[in-house]
């Protein structure tokens, strides 16, 4: 029964939107590999489907992670979420009043008023019920406009560049409630069925005529169809991708190295918030146009170039900062891995390398791997050494004259079938040596032992994990000085492994630790990373400059870091003492 | 040509004119720092792979530059990126970038020149 042909446009862009959407998200998990669906098959009657939907909801409808971000941004995204989805539940709840039934069809609770001027027992609540949620949605929309004329207010410095197709988009979503708004209102004021809004807006629309009613209801009704049908070409797929999304994540699915169906999920599952744009580091160089939200955008419309797509520190501070929890990351270097495939090296010349034989007679207790970047800085090396020694662990130096690379910088450039190939070298001379601890004192190679060496039951420890533990075991003691130390938070130690808190507990041994204005997860990146293949070493310096002015605030005695790669980039750019954490427990041992 | 039991070397004469300067100037167009190279050397100094085998950056630039990619493919397979002659070089050059440049134009170039014979 069609009462009006204005539901047209809306009832025609729902049914578009609904087929693509069926067809989109069927593909996408068909595609999804055995092992993952099976996961999906498993988990679906668990606990992990309440936790998904409870995720959902705080994320995708209230925004708590935009809230924590800033007030004001967490509003605006859930008076428009949060809003809408009551005004949707809300107007059924209005029909179910008035009819005693939740079955009707989908357009009468979208355009109730304009069918509906009866009164009927709770009409009154429920008028001023739907009254007060449109205002809700609507302040939204007002702070939406708003952000685009002054992003500052909402706690941004720069906004997402839009293309003209999600302008367009947005541009519809704009209209949808003032329409409405306009359209109740006309409605109110012919037949007075309005709330405390409607009826008020409606004192101005005394003059309206039925005509001009029902052309305000085709605009409403047109700017919903319109909305809809943009939905799944623009960012605003990402509203119902991201639930998908939230529930795959807790099912237990991860991203792989190879991009697939579940990192195309991810991709749209953006919501351009533009989140990450102001968390780039990248900007201080005036690189404006590789930060993640662009990358993603490319990723979903296939024109990705290289230099975009190498031209990033992988620091890690956007995925971090990512309101939706996307493995921004991952997701880059599978884009790298898909590039670069065709020119893996097998790296033949490690089957004829002569490996140096287990000279000691019973296995080391511990396997150190000091790594290429540690034996650039020969002063952590020997440093780690001389704890090793001074708490006389049983130890083994794996390669200490000759030594492949870790695989890490490799995996970073995207050379995956490569950084497989060291991997495995490795891994058997690892195993091979007997040893229960793999040291390392480089958390880029600290980053791929733990990720992808699957070495079973070795524990892997990063030297300042590891001497901390010496310290409490009483096999080493420090003494303490007076002097302040700023703890500089390597990415791939800190965001990468998650590693913040022991590094500070070990320098706190040794004298006052003062805190800065962006450390552990928001630590700033020393510019050094190789994760960038194609940033200036003129950039990478103006980068640093900035990183160090945050870092030496405070003026410390000594910026101390746990990465050889970071130490390496801070000493050419300051005056006072850069100290990786080994050097600083070497001088304060007794 | 009658064989008097000996044989004489090929000239080795470079004809700048004549050189191949394709993967040369794939690497420069994309990464003009390495316009900047004087081939010092520290990079080779320091190299992980010229640790473990006879790999050396400094002769394979100066080979590329040349346009002899006779043993280019082999030789840049056994740099491991690591990135140690990145903090090397004096002339802030991204060793790293120039590498993958390298392997992905020779790839470009050996897919070519595989076209061509297969047609």
């Amino acid at each position: 029964m069609i009462d009006n042909l204005f539901i047209l446009p809306f009832t025609l862009g729902m049914i578009t939107l609904f087929v693509i959407l069926f067809i989109k998200y069927g593909l996408w998990i068909s595609r999804l590999s055995k092992i993952d669906k099976l996961r999906i098959v498993q988990s679906l009657f668990s606990r992990r489907t309440l936790a998904a939907i409870s995720e959902s909801f705080m994320e995708g409808l209230i925004h708590r992670k935009m809230f924590r971000r800033h007030g004001l941004l967490g509003y605006m995204h859930m008076s428009l979420a949060f809003g809408w989805f009551l005004l949707i539940v809300f107007g059924h709840i209005e029909v179910f009043v008035q009819t005693g039934s939740f079955s009707t069809y989908p357009w009468i609770p979208i355009f109730f008023n304009y069918f509906n001027h009866d009164s009927f027992p709770g009409e009154r609540i429920m008028a001023n019920v739907m009254d007060f949620l449109l205002l809700f949605v609507l302040s939204g929309v007002l702070l939406a406009y708003f952000k685009r004329i002054n992003s500052k207010v909402f706690g941004i410095k720069k906004t997402t560049k839009l293309k003209p197709g999600d302008r367009f988009a947005m541009a519809s979503l704009w209209c949808i409630f003032p329409l409405r708004l306009f359209a109740e209102s006309a409605t109110a004021a012919l037949y007075g069925n309005g709330g405390f809004l409607t009826n008020t807006v409606a004192l101005c629309f005394q003059w309206v005529t039925p005509e001009v009613e029902t052309g305000l209801w085709w605009a409403y009704s047109i700017s919903l169809g319109i909305f809809f049908v943009c939905m799944p070409f623009s960012r605003y797929m990402h509203i119902l991708t991201e639930i998908l999304f939230i529930f795959l994540r807790h099912y237990g699915i991860k991203l792989k190295k190879q991009f697939n169906s579940y990192s195309r999920i991810q991709v749209y599952s953006c919501s351009r918030c533009g989140v990450c744009i102001d968390v780039c580091q990248m900007h201080i160089a005036n690189i404006s146009n590789n930060q993640s939200v662009y990358i993603l955008k490319n990723m979903r419309d296939h024109d990705l170039t290289a230099r975009k797509l190498y031209n990033c520190m992988l620091c890690g501070r956007c995925e971090s900062a990512c309101p939706v929890g996307i493995n921004l990351n991952d997701l880059r270097i599978s884009q790298r891995i898909k590039a670069s495939k065709e020119y893996n090296s097998d790296y033949a010349f490690l089957q004829t390398l002569p490996c140096e034989p287990v000279v000691e007679d019973k296995k080391p207790e511990v396997i150190y791997f000091a790594g290429c970047m540690t034996h650039m800085t020969p002063g952590i090396k020997k440093s780690v050494v001389q704890v090793l020694e001074k708490a006389g662990v049983n130890y083994q130096f794996m390669d200490k004259e000759k030594g492949a690379c870790c695989g890490r910088p490799l995996m970073l450039a995207g050379q995956y079938q490569a950084a497989q190939k060291l991997i495995e070298f490795n891994r058997e001379k690892i195993i091979e040596s007997g040893a229960t601890t793999l040291l390392v004192s480089c958390p880029i190679c600290y980053k791929v032992f733990r990720d992808d060496y699957e070495l079973g039951q070795i524990t892997i420890k990063h030297h300042s994990e590891y001497f901390l533990e010496l310290v409490e075991q009483g096999k080493i003691s420090l003494k303490k000085s007076d002097k302040s130390i700023v703890y500089h938070d390597p990415c791939e130690l800190g965001r990468g492994c998650g590693v913040y808190i022991p590094p500070r507990t070990l320098l706190s041994k040794t004298g006052t630790v003062l805190s800065t204005e962006q450390e552990k997860v928001t630590s700033l990146c020393c510019s050094g990373s190789l994760g960038d293949l194609s940033l200036s070493m003129a950039d990478r310096n103006i980068i640093k400059a900035e990183t160090l002015k945050v870092l030496l605030k405070q003026n410390p005695d000594v910026l101390a870091t746990a990465c050889p790669l970071c130490k390496k980039t801070f000493v050419k750019g300051v005056d006072i003492q850069v100290k990786d954490i080994a050097e600083i427990i070497v001088d304060a041992m007794e | 040509m009658r064989n008097f039991g000996f044989s004489t070397t090929k000239s080795r004469t470079i004809d700048y004119e004549k050189i191949d300067n394709r993967l040369i100037r794939y690497v420069l167009e994309n990464e003009p720092t390495f316009n900047a190279c004087l081939s010092c050397g520290s990079c080779t100094a320091i190299c992980s792979a010229g640790n473990l085998t006879s790999f050396n950056i400094r002769r394979l630039s100066l080979q590329i530059r040349l346009g002899e990619l006779e043993h280019a493919h082999e030789e840049l397979d056994k740099c491991m990126l690591c990135g140690k002659c990145l903090l090397e070089c004096p002339r802030g050059i991204n060793t790293r970038n120039v590498i993958m440049l390298m392997k992905k134009g020779l790839y470009l170039i050996e897919s070519e020149s595989k076209e061509k014979n297969d047609r």
